[in-house]
């Protein structure tokens, strides 16, 4: 029974004298090869050359700070529980008097860790962060020898006060300007100016 | 007594008031309450959540009364007719009351412990609209410490007195009360007095909101990574019938058994609640019933069959196929 139309006889005929020679072959193949030293590169020679990357891509994580440098993350779970790949576990602890600069809120996280080979970079953590605290930045994970290195805590996900990260790429103007509500700022002391004069949404 | 409620008729003994009757109905037709608490007596009258709509007083008076009532606190009469949910008005007016319960209440659930379980979100995301309108400064308060295991923050309390009538009622001598009146009114132990009775912390399982809250856990995990379980041990105080919420072996927190109206079953001593929290110091007796809809279920798959009945009823009344009958 005959299974395909494309099927091939396979013969088992002599080569021919120009055959047996190789070169026109051999022409043909360099002929190619060749051509395509001419060609624009297919590939860049990172990481001396790094290709144009969106605005909103999803690599390495980061814990903002905010305009003072306290640390926004509240440690809330929200995350955690967002997390398709469950890599997010975090520790809570209580701010203590004097600690205002370092914690925005009365309670922060003590420990917060992500484990970057169960992390998939969905992004569903930032969406879900209602501190405005985790963001996915353009940065790629390092590549690292033992499993154990690609669990990252505080030191590294923690935005450092001298390298800040802009993040407003990531927020569409909609989300900025609505962040500015002084009706959702719960945050701020009240200073008699600010009214609450926020659209309904 | 016959009273209609929703359209669904009940036959309840007199006396009952009508939040009662819709509870005895169901869900579906029970109005939220804050306050009102069947285990305390003389609770409710004060949120005004669970008004209710009477379009027909009583079949000797079949006039409608004239205004919203709270449902904890009206009795039923013959022939009455109750409208909750199905009445337009009552929606908008329990929407105003959602909106002044939260007029001082901050939004702190992101570090607040009663997130996941607290009566408030759940109100507040039913009725109440995603923003405010208030203008002004919210009252804002230290928290104190009541004794050395519960924490009050003031800030966040609705003052629904549910604290105070259990001082009232369940323990003997009432150190525990409230101060000042009106909008001004806080939740107080009398001059700083810690509560010593043996079941003074059975307020934390009454609070509605974060107010009250336990200081063993404080901070601990949030509620939706631990794990309740039904739990009991030999008690000489209580009934020791606990729901011990776990986080692998560790016993985060012990708190009464609360049902399908987040009421406690029944009350437990300080001694089950704060001191015991090892694993061996308890006989578990299997997972907590959670509802499929909280947040606690959220790691827990317990649900799963009843997530089968739903989507099965929903794709029968879609018109699909049945699967289970499928050749």
């Amino acid at each position: 029974m005959k299974l395909t139309s494309r099927s091939k006889v396979v013969s088992n005929k002599e080569q021919s004298f120009s055959e047996s020679l190789y070169l026109p072959g051999i022409i043909k193949g360099m002929s190619i090869t060749l051509s395509h030293l001419f060609k624009r590169r297919a590939t860049v020679k990172y990481p001396d050359e790094l290709r144009p990357m969106a605005g909103v891509y999803r690599g390495q994580h980061v814990l903002k700070r905010d305009d003072i440098g306290a640390e926004r993350c509240t440690a809330c779970g929200l995350c955690a529980v967002a997390c398709p790949a469950e890599a997010i576990t975090m520790e809570s602890a209580e701010r203590k008097k004097g600690e205002e600069g370092m914690y925005r809120e009365e309670k922060y996280a003590r420990i917060y860790e992500i484990n970057m080979l169960r992390c998939i970079f969905c992004g569903l953590c930032e969406e879900a962060c209602p501190k405005e605290a985790i963001f996915l930045t353009d940065k790629i994970v390092d590549t690292e020898y033992e499993r154990e290195d690609f669990i990252y805590g505080k030191d590294k996900l923690v935005e450092k006060m001298t390298a800040r990260i802009d993040v407003t790429k990531r927020q569409t103007k909609e989300v900025i300007e609505f962040k500015k509500l002084p009706g959702l700022k719960h945050n701020e002391l009240f200073d008699g100016k600010s009214l609450n004069k926020g659209k309904k949404h | 007594m016959k009273v209609t409620i929703d359209g669904i008729e009940i036959d309840v003994p007199k006396g009952t008031t009508i939040l009662q009757a819709a509870r005895l109905i169901g869900p579906e037709v029970a109005p939220p309450a804050m306050c009102y608490y069947t285990k305390l007596k003389t609770s409710g009258g004060y949120c005004r959540t669970c008004i209710v709509k009477v379009s027909k007083g009583s079949t000797a008076n079949p006039n409608p009364m004239p205004k919203p009532v709270a449902s904890c606190r009206t009795e039923v009469m013959e022939g009455m007719e109750v409208q909750n949910f199905t009445s337009p008005e009552i929606l908008e007016a329990r929407k105003g009351v959602v909106e002044f319960l939260l007029i001082n209440h901050p939004l702190d659930c992101p570090v607040c412990d009663q997130a996941g379980e607290c009566k408030l979100q759940d109100l507040g995301y039913e009725n109440g609209s995603a923003n405010t309108r208030y203008e002004f400064k919210r009252r804002e308060f230290e928290t104190i410490d009541i004794g050395d295991k519960i924490k009050l923050h003031m800030t966040r309390c609705i003052l629904c007195y549910r604290c105070v009538k259990v001082c009232d009622q369940i323990t003997d001598n009432r150190v525990h009360g409230a101060i000042h009146r009106g909008d001004a009114a806080e939740i107080s132990t009398y001059i700083d007095k810690a509560i010593t009775n043996d079941f003074s912390g059975n307020v934390i399982d009454v609070c509605p909101v974060g107010a009250l809250t336990d200081k063993t856990f404080r901070f601990k995990q949030r509620v939706w990574f631990t794990k309740p379980v039904d739990a009991h041990r030999k008690c000489t105080k209580c009934s020791g019938k606990t729901r011990v919420w776990l986080k692998g072996e560790d016993v985060l927190r012990v708190t009464a058994r609360k049902d399908q109206w987040d009421e406690v079953q029944e009350f437990i001593c300080n001694s089950c609640r704060y001191d015991h929290k090892k694993k061996s110091d308890w006989v578990i007796e299997g997972p907590s019933p959670i509802a499929r809809q909280s947040v606690i279920s959220q790691n827990h798959y317990e649900h799963l069959n009843d997530l089968k009945v739903e989507i099965m009823k929903q794709q029968k009344a879609l018109g699909f196929m049945d699967l289970e009958k499928r050749p």
